[in-house]
């Protein structure tokens, strides 16, 4: 019987990435459509110990494919190996990190199935499946139906609460990597230049404070302080990216990072539809910006309409008066 | 170096909020909406340019540039607006938006590169209508060639480039040897994200895309276009991903105004009870 399939992304440091777990869940709420059961396929230079990990999730089995080859991600050492297990699921999902974004769409086209990106949801209807995508920026939700017999997914993080550990220990077993095509030889990872920075994670932390072009070269200088008061992830607009002041992956919106906090602070950002696509579902939203007609006031629950560089000082200086 | 490169044909993105869901719910009514180039289809026209010239002399195009769309004869418009801004040939593939998904798409385009031969192949990211982020992907997959997606930095070496991918911890370079799809996202125009082997290094490109000279919009009428169909590159082509429904994201409203910071604060402790 046909089963789901979840592609795991191990981090730098070899431990499960907890975004991981965002199509963990995703395959649970399928799997009454696809037999009833979900495996799960992890690969790395030494994958064991995510493996172990893994094996806590309620999964049928937890699948290992190790190699000195996969010990940089790549898709064209990845794809061969995901879509040969993958061939004998009739659904494979990973979440829509920039690693499942690059590899879901290759492992699709080897399996000529069809690929469902970013979902918002997953739908079950008897023995079929339908996914519910942001399209147009998130100005549409499309519900599309596949209609090959394998279906390749991937599932938007903030969407779906990373799976809790169900207890029982799921079976390892150990698969061999498939030898990939002549585009494996032909790639080479060269570097990773890794943004260091002491706050969350964008994509899971509670809170985020996020800065527009308006906060000029002193973006860091007047947010950090506010981000420390509320132990907040820093998130920037794309004209602050693109103006430098921020490093490209602190980006929300469309084309940047989706997230969906408790708290999104908005500061100096003008609220572009392509922004507001990024973190219009986080729970409470907060906008500082000078102009009152600024479109982000017509989506935030509280609008402070105030020069930014005394404002925020003065809400940093007032959260610590109030909560030492 | 040859460059082949796909431009989609989207309802203006800065309008996506106006969209419409027609009343059947199984369309998006598009009627109103002005039709853009893709803009990171722009953005990998700008590209391809950059990599078949020396950017201190522009003029004297150092390689070729094959732009394709697959659409309606409506979508000329697209290819000639790419002529005028520098591309040599264009190619349109006869097909109806609705007979077109991602899968599709590459098929043809693997088949056009069987003809065409180019050493590269250049896509936006993703199209900012459907949001799918697939098409370069899958083609990479069918070609056996390498990809490297989300491009924000290329360099081109001897018989390879260096591509720095945007990813979520930072960026990621991967050197991938010829002949390689790369799919660009937003930071591959800015003034130094990208070095063809003629161009040098102390070399800056004045911020974003460049817009076609009047001129060359008169000469770009003359340049060739190509039509194919869609049935003639993909035999037997039939959709494998079908829109039931749309629909539209629950409605936002907006809050109210606060007066200063610490009724915000007061709002936040007690009202929402975030902090
Ligand atoms: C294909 C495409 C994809 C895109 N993807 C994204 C994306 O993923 N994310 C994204 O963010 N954008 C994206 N954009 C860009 C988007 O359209 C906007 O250009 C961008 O979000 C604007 O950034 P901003 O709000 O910081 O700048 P601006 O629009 O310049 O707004 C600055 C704001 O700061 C306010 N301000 C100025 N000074 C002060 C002060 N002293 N105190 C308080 N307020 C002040 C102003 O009133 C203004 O509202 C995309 C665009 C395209 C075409
Ligand atoms: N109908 C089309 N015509 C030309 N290029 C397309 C078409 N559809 C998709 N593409 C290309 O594929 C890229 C990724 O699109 P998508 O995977 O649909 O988000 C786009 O940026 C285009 O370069």
């Amino acid at each position: 019987m046909p089963h789901a399939l979840v592609v795991a992304e191990i981090a730098e440091d070899g431990k499960v990435k907890k975004a991981t777990l965002a199509a963990v869940s995703f395959a649970k709420k399928a799997r009454p459509a696809v037999g009833g059961s979900f495996s799960i396929l992890v690969l790395g230079g030494s994958a064991r110990a995510a493996a172990a990990e893994l094996a806590g999730y309620g999964a049928a089995k937890v699948l290992v494919c190790e190699d000195p080859s996969l010990a940089k991600y790549t898709a064209e050492h990845y794809a061969p190996t995901v879509a040969e297990v993958g061939k004998t699921f009739s659904l494979v999902v990973a979440t829509a990190t920039s690693e499942g974004k690059d590899l879901m769409p290759r492992v699709a086209a080897r399996l000529d199935a069809a690929y469902a990106g970013d979902c918002a949801d997953v739908l079950v209807d008897g023995t079929s499946l339908r996914y519910k995508r942001p399209m147009y920026a998130g100005n549409a939700f499309g519900t599309v139906e596949l209609t090959t017999p394998i279906h390749v997914a991937t599932a938007r993080q903030s969407e779906f609460d990373p799976a809790a550990p169900s207890g029982g220990s799921s079976p390892i077993e150990a698969v061999p990597k498939v030898a990939p095509g002549a585009a494996a030889s032909r790639v080479e990872v060269v570097s990773l230049e890794a943004v260091k920075s002491e706050r969350p994670e964008l994509t899971e932390a509670r809170v985020v404070v996020s800065g527009g072009r308006a906060l000029k070269e002193q973006f860091f200088q007047v947010l950090e302080p506010l981000a420390q008061a509320l132990g907040a992830a820093i998130g920037a607009s794309r004209a602050a990216v693109d103006a430098g002041y921020a490093p490209g992956d602190y980006q929300v919106g469309q084309t940047g990072k989706i997230v969906a906090p408790e708290l999104y602070v908005a500061i100096g950002i003008s609220g572009a539809i392509q922004h507001i696509a990024g973190m219009k579902s986080s729970k409470v939203i907060v906008a500082i910006n000078k102009d009152a007609e600024a479109p982000i006031f017509q989506i935030a629950d509280y609008g402070l309409v105030a020069d930014l560089f005394q404002a925020v000082p003065a809400l940093t200086a007032e959260l610590k008066k109030r909560k030492p | 170096m040859k460059v082949l490169v796909s431009l989609k044909r989207v309802s203006d993105p800065d309008n996506a909020n106006k969209i419409k869901i027609a009343a059947s719910g199984n369309a998006v009514d598009t009627a109103g909406l002005e039709w853009k180039t893709n803009p990171f289809d722009e953005y990998a026209l700008e590209a391809a340019l950059r990599l078949t010239e020396n950017g201190k002399a522009p003029k004297l195009r150092l390689g070729e540039v094959v732009v394709v769309t697959l659409g309606p004869k409506e979508c000329e418009q697209t290819l000639r607006a790419a002529l005028a801004t520098g591309a040599d040939r264009a190619i349109r593939v006869d097909a109806t938006d609705d007979a077109l998904d991602g899968r599709l798409v590459a098929l043809a385009l693997k088949n056009l590169v069987g003809t065409e031969k180019p050493d590269l192949v250049l896509l936006g990211k993703q199209a900012v209508d459907g949001d799918s982020n697939q098409v370069g992907q899958r083609l990479a997959e069918l070609l056996d060639w390498p990809q490297a997606t989300f491009a924000a930095t290329i360099r081109e070496e001897a018989g390879a480039l260096l591509v720095g991918r945007e990813v979520d911890g930072g960026v990621l370079t991967l050197r991938v040897k010829l002949p390689a799809v790369v799919t660009v996202d937003l930071r591959i125009v800015s003034p130094t994200s990208v070095y063809s082997a003629h161009t040098e290094a102390a070399h800056k490109y004045a911020e974003g895309v460049r817009f076609a000279p009047l001129p060359a919009i008169m000469a770009a009428k003359k340049k060739p276009l190509d039509t194919k169909t869609l049935a003639e590159l993909v035999p037997g082509a039939a959709l494998s991903t079908r829109a039931l429904k749309f629909e539209k994201p629950a409605a936002r409203s907006a809050g109210i105004k606060v007066k200063d910071v610490s009724e915000l604060v007061d709002k936040l402790m007690n009202v929402s009870k975030v902090l």
